[in-house]
C-alpha cells in the first residue's frame, strides 16, 4: 500500500492509522529521513576579505562550476575563512550574510542617467555615460580653474567639482583614483574618515 | 569515533528496530551566555547556509528579530534585561531546537519517518514525511517547532545536519564571534562548559551552571548560565520533561488506535491535546525582574 | 591600531571607552573574549548606554555623551595623584622632563594665544624651551615649574573625582574604581588596551579625547607594549587603506601633505616638512620625507617629473592653508552656497552620511552634475526622488544631470584592503560582475582617459598635470590590480646604490624595490606610498602570503599578509623594552637587544644597530625621540586636552570655565550657527551610532540583514518613557533644530538618566542606518537630526551629543 504524503493528509484523522500501520510492522515508504545532500562538494573556493568593517575576515566564496569556459560563475555561499589569524573562521551577522549583498536586488546592473527635471533613470551605454561626464568635467574646469589665489600665490585648483573616495575599495583602485583626482587639481577630496 | 555517522536512532511512528551496531560519540553545541554579545551572526548563517529568509518584520521595541521562532527562523537571539542583584544585566539567549535525548516532538509524532534522531544526537524533521498535525508543537517541552502557513509542515534546527554530516561544524557555531557557541562530543562540551563555569564563579557568578535537563534525559545543545538557579530569567524551563499528554498517546492512545478507534473520538483527544493544560507553558514571569527586549 | 587585532589577547584590561566594539566588530572583539577567559582581564566598559559590549563587561559605567575629557581628565589627575605611573617609563620615553617655553599658560577655559575674531590659537608658545645647542632644554627630576610633567599636573589637578562625577553624571566610586583598575596596569608586567572608534572622533573635541588617551598610556608605559597601545578601531574596509593613501582633502599617500599656497617651490615646500632632531641622537625619521615626496612624484609623473621641473611640484593643486579647507563639511557648505557644479560619489553616500541632511539635499540640488560610481542604488543617487516625508523632493523642480555608474563589489573584485591591523590583504575574484558593472579602476580609467583626449585634442586650463600623468599600464583602459600595487611598493627607475657606498648596488633598475630604505631624492625611485614599500617586491605579492605561524603565540602572524611599515606587527615596539634593550615584562618579550643588534618576533621599530646606551628614543617619528605627554604645536584647540561642552550642551554652562563653554577653535559656519538649538526647546541628550546587524546605509540591501533588523528605532529610558507617556514598541517622534523624525520607541533599563551639576540629563539614543531605498521598512537616517559643527582639527562632526525632543506620536 502506497500513501503519498498529499493523500495520507487528506485523509483526515489517517494520522492515527498511519502510525498505527507502521507500528504493525508496514514499512514507511515515503521519502527515506536523510540528510541534506552537502551543498558544497563540487562548488570551486576563492578567498577573499569582508568587505564591510576593518577587522577585515578572511571569507570563502563558493561559486556554482568549476571555472570551465562556458560555465557563468555564481557565488552560492559564503563563509568565513578558518585560516585567517584574525577571524579564525567566524563572521558577524553581516559577514555572514554577504551572499545577499552579492545578490542584491538593489545592485546597479548597467549605467543610468537621469535628465534634468526626469523623475527617473534611463538606462545608457557606457560611452555615453563617461563622454558625457568627461565632457561636463572638462567644462567645469576650464571655466573655473583658479591659478592664482587673491594674494597673487600659484596655486593651479580646481574648487568647483568635489570627489568622494571610496572606503571599501582597493588599495589599487584608490591610488589610481588618487592620480586622476589631483592630476585634474580637485582639492574637495574626502573619504569617509571624518563620518 | 565520527561525529558524522547517522544512523537512524529513533524514527517516529515505527516501531522496526533502527540499526544499532556502528557505534557513534554524541555530539552537542554548547551556548556560553556569558560570552554572548547578541550580534546574531548565528542568526545570519541559519539563514544563509539553510537557504531560509523570513518575512521583513516590525520592531516591537526589542532588538530582538524576527519578534519568534518561525518556520524560516530556526534560531532566535532572545534579549532580557534583568536585575538579578540589583546590577543590570543583558542576557541574551540564543534559542532554538535543543535536540532532546528523549524528544517529545518525536514520541508524539504520528507520522512514520517525519522526525527521527540520528545516532549522533540530532534530532532531524523530514519534511516530506510531515502531515501538519501539529503534535510536535504540543510535544516540545521547548516550544520550537513551528508549523508553516504556506506548506503545513513542521520546521526547526537541524543541527545543519548535512554539515556535521560531512565531519563540519554546523553554520551558526562556526560564524560565532565570540566561541559563546562550541560544537563537538557531548563529553568535550560537558568538559568545556565545566571550566567555564568553574571561570564564572571565580568572576563572582557564584550560581553559574550547566544547563542540559534531566528531565529530556539531557539534550544535544546545552547552556552555560550565569544564573543556573534561575533558568526562567532566560525563559527556560525549570525542569523541562515530556508532556504526559504525550505520554498517554503514546500509552494509552496509540494502542487504542490500532483498534481502529472511531474519527470522532480523535478529534476530540487532538482538540485537547492542543488547547489542554500544558505544565511545560507554567513558566512564570515576574515583571518587575524581567523585560523582554 | 599601534597593536593589531590578535595583541588584544595580551591585555589585562581591556577599555571599551568612544566605541562599542562588541556592536561594530564582532570578530575583533573576539580576542576581548580570548584575554578575559585567557588572561583574565577585566573588561571596562564607558558609555551612555549599556550596550552589547558592556553585556559581557566587568564593570560599566555610565557617561554623559560628550564629556569623555572629563572623565580621562580625571583618570590623568588620580594616576598622578596616587603616583600610579610607570616612572622609568615616562622619565625616558616621554616628553616629561622637557621645559616648555616662559609664556605658557592656561586660564579661564583658554590657552594662551587665542584669538576671539578669528576663532584661532596663536600657537607660538606651546613649544619646548631650546638651549643655545638647539636641542630642548630637560630636567630629569621633573621638578622644574615649566617642565611638562609639572604643567600637566598643574592642568589635570581640576579634574577631581567629585569634578567628573559632577561633569559627566558617572557615579564617582564606579569612576573610582575604573581608576584602580587602569592604574593596575603600570606595573611593567601589566598592560591595558584602548579600543576606540567614531565613539571618540564625532565630537567638536574628537582629536583631545583621543589625545587623553595617549597620555594614560604614556603615563602608564603601554605604548609599544604586547597588550598595550591605543587601538583606533576602523569602521570600513579599507578606510584605513584609503586614508594611508592620502584620499583626504589635504593629504598625499604615506601621510604627506599637499603644499600650501607661498610654498612657492620644492624647497620651500620640503623646508617646512623636514625636521631637524630635538634631542641628541635621535633618529628623527621624517628627515628622509624628501625621499617620500621625489619618489611619489615619480610614481605621479613618471619622466616628466625632472629635477629641473622640481619634479612637477608645480602641478600639484595647493591649499590657502595646510588646513582642512576642503573637507567634505566645507565641500557641503560650499554646495549649499551653489558655489559647486559637480560631484562625484565614488561608493560613498553623502547624503545619508553628512550631518544636517536638509543641508546636503539642498547642495544637491544646486549641482549641475552629480555622478554616482556604486554598486547599489544609494540614496544619494536618488536624491532628487519623491518619497513623502523621507524625502520630500520634486524631481521636476531638480535641474541636476545624476549618473549612476555599476560597480563591482568585493566578490567580484582583486586587490588589496588594509585593516585596522594595517595589514594589507590581497583578495581574489569570485565571479563575473553582474549586468554590465565594472571595477572601480577600470571606470576612473575610463573617465581620466577621455578626459586627457580632450585635452590633447581641445586644450584648455593648465593641462599639464593631466596630458604628463604616468600611465604605464599595458592595457591604458584597464590597469591590472598587480601593475597598480607595484607601482604603490616602489620600484627603481636607475640602479639604486648603497649611501655609504656608491660602487655597491642595492637595486638594479626596473626592479621592486624591498624597503622604503631603499628611497631616494635624486628621481632613481618611483613610490606611490612609501609606508607600503615592502609590499609586492622581488620576491612576489607579500600581501598574499598566508602563512599562518605565530611565533611566540603572541599574536603577530608574521608571514600572513603584510603590515605596514615594514611588516612590523605592534607600533614603537622600541618601547616594550627598558633602557638596557630588556623586555619591561620578561614573560611577554617581542623584541630586545642582544649585544649588536635589536632582535625578536617582530620586526624591530629602531635602528637595529642601535645600542640602548646611545640614548636614541623609541618614538623615532619625532624629531624629539619621545612620545608627548604635551602635544606642542600640533593640536590646534591645546597642547592638554581640556573638557569643553558639545556645542549643542543640556547644561549651557561649562562647569569648569562659564565663560568658555565649547570649544574656542572647533569649526562652525555661520549659516550652521542658526541651526543650533538649546535646551529649552530640545531638553534631551541626542546620540547616535551604529546596530551590529546593518553596516551603515549599505547591508539593508541585504535580505538577511533587513530581516534581523527591519524597522528603524530610538531609545530612551523608562523613567523618560514614563514622563512623555510613551509605550515601548510605539511610534515616537524626535525633533532637532535641524529637522524631525519618526521612529519605534524601545524602552529599556540599558539607559539610565544622570545626574549632572544639578540637573538630570536624558539620552536618546538613535541609530543611524534606515533611509528611502533598500529592504528594511523606510526610515529617516539620523543625519535629519545632527549639527554641522567639526572638530578642531580633523573637521569630523558632532554627531554624538546634540539636543534633541521626543514626544509620542
Amino acid at each position: 500500500m502506497e500513501v503519498n504524503r498529499r493523500q495520507f493528509f487528506k485523509l483526515s484523522g489517517a494520522a492515527l492509522a498511519g502510525s498505527s500501520m507502521a507500528a504493525l510492522g508496514f514499512p514507511a515508504t515515503q521519502a527515506a529521513a536523510e540528510v541534506r545532500e552537502f551543498k558544497l562538494s563540487r562548488t570551486t573556493e576563492v578567498r577573499n576579505t569582508c568587505p564591510y568593517c576593518a577587522v577585515a575576515c578572511g571569507v570563502i566564496m563558493y561559486s556554482l562550476g568549476d571555472r570551465a569556459k562556458n560555465n557563468r560563475a555564481s557565488i552560492v555561499h559564503i563563509e568565513g575563512d578558518p585560516d585567517h589569524p584574525v577571524s579564525r573562521g567566524s563572521l558577524c551577522p553581516k559577514g555572514a550574510g554577504l551572499l545577499d549583498f552579492v545578490h542584491s536586488p538593489s545592485r546597479v546592473l548597467y549605467p543610468e542617467y537621469r535628465a534634468p527635471g526626469e523623475s527617473s533613470f534611463k538606462r545608457v551605454s557606457w560611452d555615453w555615460a563617461l563622454d558625457r561626464i568627461a565632457h561636463l568635467m572638462k567644462e567645469d574646469r576650464d571655466r573655473n580653474f583658479v591659478t592664482k589665489n587673491e594674494q597673487g600665490e600659484e596655486v593651479n585648483r580646481w574648487v568647483t567639482t568635489g570627489f568622494l573616495a571610496a572606503s571599501a575599495s582597493t588599495n589599487e583602485a584608490g591610488f589610481l583614483t588618487f592620480k586622476t583626482v589631483r592630476s585634474l587639481g580637485i582639492l574637495g577630496f574626502d573619504n569617509q574618515a571624518r563620518v | 569515533m565520527p561525529l558524522q555517522s547517522l544512523d537512524i536512532a529513533a524514527r517516529s511512528a515505527t516501531t522496526l528496530p533502527s540499526p544499532n551496531i556502528r557505534r557513534t560519540e554524541e555530539v552537542a553545541k554548547l551556548i556560553d551566555i556569558s560570552k554572548c554579545i547578541g550580534c546574531k551572526a548565528c542568526q545570519a548563517a541559519c539563514m544563509e547556509w539553510n537557504d531560509l529568509r523570513d518575512d521583513v518584520g516590525f520592531n516591537f521595541g526589542s532588538y530582538q528579530n524576527p519578534a519568534d521562532l518561525t518556520p524560516a527562523s530556526w534560531t532566535l537571539m532572545r534579549f532580557y534585561e534583568v536585575e538579578p542583584a540589583g546590577q543590570l544585566e543583558w542576557l541574551i539567549r540564543k534559542d532554538g531546537c535543543m535536540h532532546c535525548a528523549d524528544p517529545g516532538c518525536l514520541e508524539a509524532c504520528p507520522s512514520p519517518g517525519a522526525i527521527v534522531k540520528y545516532s549522533n544526537g540530532i534530532v532531524d524533521f523530514v519534511e516530506e514525511n510531515c502531515i501538519g498535525c501539529g503534535y510536535c508543537v504540543t510535544g516540545c517541552p521547548f516550544n520550537i517547532p513551528r508549523i508553516s502557513q504556506k506548506d503545513n509542515k513542521a520546521y526547526k534546527c537541524t543541527l545543519c545536519s548535512d554539515r556535521v554530516a560531512v565531519g563540519l561544524e554546523p553554520a551558526c557555531i562556526k560564524a560565532c564571534p565570540t566561541q559563546a557557541l562550541v560544537f563537538g562530543t557531548k563529553r568535550a562540551m560537558r568538559e568545556h562548559a565545566a571550566e567555564r563555569v568553574a571561570e564564572l564563579q571565580e568572576r563572582g557568578f557564584k550560581n553559574a551552571g550547566i544547563y542540559d535537563p534531566e528531565g529530556v534525559n539531557g539534550t544535544h545543545v546545552i547552556y552555560v548560565l550565569q544564573h543556573a538557579d534561575q533558568p526562567e530569567l532566560y525563559e527556560l524551563p525549570n525542569n523541562p520533561t515530556v508532556s504526559p499528554l504525550v505520554k498517554l498517546w503514546k500509552g494509552i492512545a496509540k494502542p487504542l488506535a490500532m483498534l481502529a478507534l472511531g474519527a470522532s473520538v480523535l478529534v476530540g483527544f487532538l482538540h485537547y491535546v492542543d488547547v489542554g493544560p500544558n505544565e511545560v507553558k507554567g513558566e512564570k514571569k515576574t515583571d518587575d525582574q524581567k523585560e523582554k527586549h | 591600531m599601534t597593536n593589531n587585532w590578535i595583541d588584544i589577547k595580551n591585555a589585562n584590561v581591556v577599555l571599551v571607552m568612544g566605541g562599542n566594539s562588541a556592536e561594530a566588530h564582532p570578530v575583533g572583539f573576539k580576542w576581548v573574549i580570548e584575554a578575559k577567559a585567557r588572561n583574565k582581564a577585566k573588561l571596562i566598559v564607558v558609555d551612555p548606554r549599556f550596550n552589547r559590549t558592556a553585556a559581557v563587561a566587568d564593570l560599566y559605567v555610565p557617561i554623559r555623551a560628550g564629556t569623555d575629557i572629563a572623565f580621562l581628565g580625571g583618570v590623568i589627575n588620580y594616576l598622578l595623584t596616587k603616583d600610579a605611573v610607570q616612572h622609568e617609563y615616562v622619565r625616558a620615553f616621554t616628553n616629561a622632563s622637557f621645559i616648555v617655553k616662559d609664556g605658557y599658560g592656561f586660564s579661564e577655559g583658554l590657552f594662551t594665544g587665542y584669538d576671539s575674531d578669528k576663532r584661532e590659537y596663536d600657537r607660538t608658545t606651546w613649544d619646548y624651551e631650546l638651549g643655545p645647542d638647539g636641542y630642548v632644554q630637560v630636567d630629569e627630576t621633573l621638578q622644574h615649574p615649566r617642565c611638562v610633567f609639572q604643567l600637566m599636573k598643574q592642568h589635570f589637578s581640576r579634574y577631581t573625582p567629585d569634578v567628573v562625577a559632577n561633569i559627566t553624571g558617572s557615579p564617582k566610586d564606579k569612576f573610582l574604581e575604573v581608576c584602580e583598575l587602569i592604574a593596575s596596569t603600570s606595573a611593567r608586567n601589566r598592560t591595558m588596551t584602548s579600543m576606540y572608534a567614531l565613539g571618540w572622533t564625532n565630537h567638536s573635541v574628537g582629536t583631545q579625547n583621543i589625545r587623553c588617551m595617549a597620555v594614560i598610556q604614556l603615563l602608564l608605559g603601554n605604548i609599544g607594549m604586547p597588550g598595550g597601545g591605543l587601538n583606533a578601531l576602523r569602521g570600513h574596509s579599507n578606510i584605513q587603506g584609503l586614508t594611508d593613501l592620502g584620499l583626504l582633502s589635504n593629504l598625499m599617500p604615506g601621510y604627506l601633505t599637499l603644499p600650501a599656497a607661498g610654498e612657492k617651490d620644492l624647497a620651500a615646500y620640503l623646508a617646512k616638512r623636514t625636521p631637524k632632531p630635538l634631542r641628541p641622537g635621535q633618529l628623527n625619521y621624517w628627515s628622509n620625507y624628501p625621499k617620500f615626496f621625489v619618489s611619489l612624484m615619480k610614481a605621479m609623473y613618471g619622466p616628466a617629473a625632472t629635477k629641473e621641473n622640481d619634479f612637477g611640484y608645480g602641478w600639484l593643486p595647493k591649499l590657502d592653508r595646510v588646513d582642512h579647507e576642503y573637507d567634505m563639511l566645507r565641500v557641503q557648505d560650499l554646495m549649499a552656497q551653489g558655489k559647486m557644479n559637480g560631484y562625484i560619489c565614488q561608493g560613498f553616500n553623502p547624503l545619508q552620511a553628512s550631518p544636517n541632511k536638509a543641508k546636503t539635499l539642498a547642495g544637491l540640488a544646486k549641482l549641475k552634475f552629480l555622478v554616482s560610481i556604486d554598486p547599489l542604488q544609494t540614496e544619494t543617487s536618488a536624491f532628487f526622488e519623491n518619497h513623502g516625508d523621507y524625502n520630500p523632493m520634486d524631481p521636476s523642480k531638480v535641474m541636476t544631470e545624476v549618473f549612476r555608474l555599476p560597480s563591482i563589489c568585493f566578490a567580484e573584485d582583486e586587490g588589496s584592503l588594509v585593516n585596522s591591523s594595517r595589514w594589507l590583504q590581497w583578495h581574489y575574484r569570485g565571479q563575473d560582475p553582474p549586468g554590465e558593472a565594472r571595477t572601480d579602476i577600470d571606470i576612473m580609467a575610463g573617465l581620466f582617459l577621455r578626459i586627457r583626449e580632450l585635452y590633447r585634442k581641445q586644450g584648455g586650463a593648465f593641462p599639464e598635470p593631466i596630458l604628463n600623468l604616468h600611465w604605464p599600464y599595458l592595457i591604458p583602459e584597464r590597469p591590472t590590480p598587480a601593475e597598480i600595487a607595484r607601482e604603490l611598493n616602489g620600484y627603481a627607475i636607475t640602479d639604486v646604490t648603497d649611501l655609504k657606498d656608491p660602487t655597491k648596488v642595492l637595486v638594479k633598475a626596473g626592479q621592486q624595490l624591498a624597503t622604503f630604505a631603499q628611497l631616494r631624492d635624486d628621481g632613481s625611485t618611483a613610490c606611490g606610498c612609501w609606508i607600503y614599500s615592502g609590499c609586492w617586491t622581488e620576491k612576489g605579492n607579500m600581501m598574499a602570503r598566508r602563512d599562518t605561524h605565530d611565533p611566540g603565540d603572541r599574536g603577530l602572524a608574521p608571514g600572513w599578509a603584510f603590515s605596514w611599515p615594514a611588516n612590523r606587527r605592534i607600533l614603537y615596539n622600541r618601547a616594550s623594552c627598558d633602557l638596557n634593550g630588556k623586555p619591561w615584562d620578561p614573560n611577554r618579550p617581542l623584541i630586545h637587544w642582544d649585544g649588536t643588534k635589536w632582535t625578536g618576533i617582530d620586526v624591530p621599530d629602531f635602528v637595529p644597530a642601535a645600542a640602548p646606551d646611545k640614548g636614541m628614543g623609541p618614538f623615532i617619528m619625532h624629531p624629539e625621540g619621545v612620545g608627548r605627554l604635551f602635544s606642542r604645536v600640533y593640536v590646534k584647540d591645546g597642547p592638554f586636552p581640556e573638557h569643553y561642552e558639545p556645542f549643542e550642551t543640556p547644561l549651557g554652562t561649562n562647569p569648569l570655565h562659564p565663560k568658555v563653554v565649547t570649544n574656542p577653535v572647533a569649526r562652525l559656519y555661520k549659516e550652521d550657527h542658526s541651526d543650533l538649538g538649546n535646551s529649552s526647546k530640545f531638553p534631551y541628550v541626542g546620540t547616535t551610532y551604529r546596530l551590529t546587524e546593518l553596516f551603515h546605509y549599505w547591508s539593508k540591501h541585504c535580505l538577511i540583514n533587513a530581516i534581523l533588523q527591519p524597522q528603524q528605532f530610538v531609545e530612551i529610558s523608562e523613567q523618560l518613557a514614563r514622563e512623555k507617556g510613551i509605550a515601548n514598541g510605539s511610534e515616537v517622534i524626535v525633533t532637532s533644530a535641524r529637522g524631525r523624525i519618526t521612529a519605534v520607541a524601545v524602552v529599556t533599563k540599558r539607559i539610565k538618566p544622570l545626574m549632572v551639576n544639578g540637573k538630570t540629563i536624558e539620552h536618546v539614543g538613535i541609530p543611524i542606518h534606515w533611509g528611502f531605498t533598500g529592504l528594511t521598512h523606510k526610515g529617516f537616517p539620523a543625519n535629519v537630526l545632527t549639527p554641522c559643527v567639526g572638530d578642531a582639527n580633523t573637521q569630523t562632526p558632532e554627531t554624538k551629543a546634540f539636543l534633541v525632543n521626543i514626544e509620542k506620536a
